[in-house]
């Protein structure tokens, strides 16, 4: 009778078919940006896990995760902002926060996310676990009248969060420790027409690009009384610049050895900055105007992907020797590119091709490809422990 | 395929190279299929899939109606000095940018598959 029992137990079990117990460690989304949908996928498989739909305006979503690597925040065009459980593939939550938004970040103690918007220019700044609106910093300036659009969202220490106004060439911090009441710093005059911005993965130094004058923007967290200051400004030397099809992209990944590896406006350069002195040590020819600009998690090399019409390759760069060792053509319209969290694989979307091309760092064949709907985007959950995203 | 930004105005020698634009000869399907995605994927980086607008302006039809055809024309061929809008001449012809701002004036196709 005992023994009927536990059988009948087990047969219950496996009738209920509980789900199995797993991580989130080496999970994440690839965006589908022309159906609204995100396919999550597992990079030890390489396969994908199945698909999320219904999250509207996907042209340039972008992703963070919660620190527990578990919920997707992803950030649409639209103003959307859906909070997806990648373990179960559903959405958790969904709000509608803006008219236009660009991208976000989650605070350091992950009780928040900030998303950055066009439309009404500003940030936001919500609940993590409700999505529940806790502050809303209008990026207004000039006369108060007008809002700028806000680039380059990121978090930085203490839980702030560092952006930069498009229209007004500013960088603000804000100072979320008590997130009803922010704080806002701004530095005024930093440069013309910032479009992207970076902390450092210390969260030391946030740096803005400017699409308006050849240069960037530092800003050092740890002693901001000292202002932003130009770098690499004039390097293009007053030469006429190369049409930008397509806007660069900063992030942390750009710095690797000491060295921070950055995308030129209007010429076909990867320029390198030494992270020390914060002075150009030199700059590599590339075949198109760089979008992203990335370091593999060991920063041995960087990977640099391109604006239209050049963004069928990818190319590599040798931190050691500086300079390109290998080009690639991994499909048509490459948008992105993910590394593993420790760089054996990098992932590439091929918007034109409908597939992900994941391929070996070291030997550069390719190990899978994985058939995805206009895919751009791709989002690992080890962004989650990264300051700055 | 490179092209140099024109950086210098020359509204003169702008008008006379584009004045007798072809309005009358559409894109043929395929070319038509060819532009209806370049404007919703790439000029959508900027100006959104939905064209609802980005770090570039909207270009709906309520948002273009009050400006002029031929100054639309000449943006799309040329660019907008001072702001990131880059010229799209190297891969595009008058008539093709004209066709393209006639679309935009009237609600732009969706692309099929």
């Amino acid at each position: 009778m005992k023994s009927l029992l536990s059988i009948l137990a087990a047969l219950l079990l496996s009738a209920c078919a509980a789900p199995v117990l797993r991580g989130t460690g080496d999970l994440g989304i690839v965006i589908e940006r022309a159906s609204g949908s995100v396919a999550v996928v597992d990079s030890s498989a390489k396969s994908v896990l199945g698909r999320v739909e219904g999250l509207g305006d996907l042209s340039h979503a972008s992703a963070v995760y919660s620190r527990d690597g578990r919920y997707a925040y992803v950030f649409g065009r639209d103003g959307g902002l859906t909070k997806v459980d990648i373990l179960e593939r559903k959405i958790a939550r969904r709000i509608i926060q803006a008219g236009n938004a660009i991208g976000g970040a989650v605070s350091q103690d992950g009780r928040l996310v900030a998303a950055q918007n066009y439309q009404p220019g500003g940030v936001k700044v919500f609940d993590a676990e409700t999505l529940e609106l806790l502050a809303d910093i209008p990026a207004a300036y000039g006369d108060g009248k007008q809002f700028s659009k806000v680039v380059g969202l990121a978090d930085v220490p203490g839980n702030r969060f560092a952006f930069a106004l498009f229209d007004a060439g500013e960088i603000w911090i804000a100072d979320l420790s008590k997130p009803r009441e922010p704080k806002v710093t701004k530095f005024r005059a930093i440069g013309s027409q910032p479009y992207d911005g970076l902390v450092t993965p210390n969260g030391r130094h946030y740096i803005a690009g400017l699409f308006g004058e050849d240069g960037l923007a530092l800003l050092d967290l740890w002693q901001p009384g000292e202002g932003a200051k130009k770098i690499l400004a004039n390097y293009g030397k007053g030469t006429e610049k190369l049409p930008v099809f397509k806007m660069p992209h900063l992030r942390g990944w750009a710095v690797a050895g000491g060295r921070a590896y950055l995308p030129a406006i209007g010429r076909h350069e990867v320029l390198v900055v030494d992270t020390t002195t914060w002075q150009e040590l030199g700059r590599i020819p590339v075949k198109g105007q760089p979008v992203f600009v990335m370091a593999r998690p060991d920063g041995r090399q960087v990977w640099v992907n391109f604006a239209f019409p050049d963004y069928g390759q990818v190319q590599v760069i040798d931190t050691l020797e500086q300079k390109i060792v290998q080009t690639l053509s991994p499909g048509k319209a490459v948008l992105h590119m993910e590394f593993t969290p420790r760089g054996e694989h990098v992932w590439i979307s091929a918007r034109d091709d409908n597939r992900v091309v994941v391929v070996d760092t070291a030997s550069f064949a390719k190990v899978a490809e994985l058939p995805a709907q206009n895919p751009s985007g791709i989002f690992f959950t080890s962004r989650a422990a990264r300051i700055g995203f | 395929m490179k092209t140099n930004r024109n950086t210098a105005w020359a509204p003169a020698a702008i008008l006379m190279l584009l004045t007798p634009a072809a309005v009358a000869a559409d894109p043929s399907p395929e070319r038509a299929r060819e532009l209806v995605r370049m404007v919703r994927q790439d000029c959508g980086s900027c100006h959104g899939l939905t064209l609802k607008g980005g770090l570039g302006p909207p270009l709906l039809p309520e948002t273009l109606r009050e400006k002029p055809v031929d100054s639309l024309r000449y943006t799309v061929l040329l660019g907008r000095p001072g702001t990131p809008m880059p010229p799209w001449q190297a891969f595009m012809n008058e008539a093709e940018a004209d066709w393209i701002v006639r679309q935009l004036m009237q609600g732009f196709p969706e692309e099929t598959r």
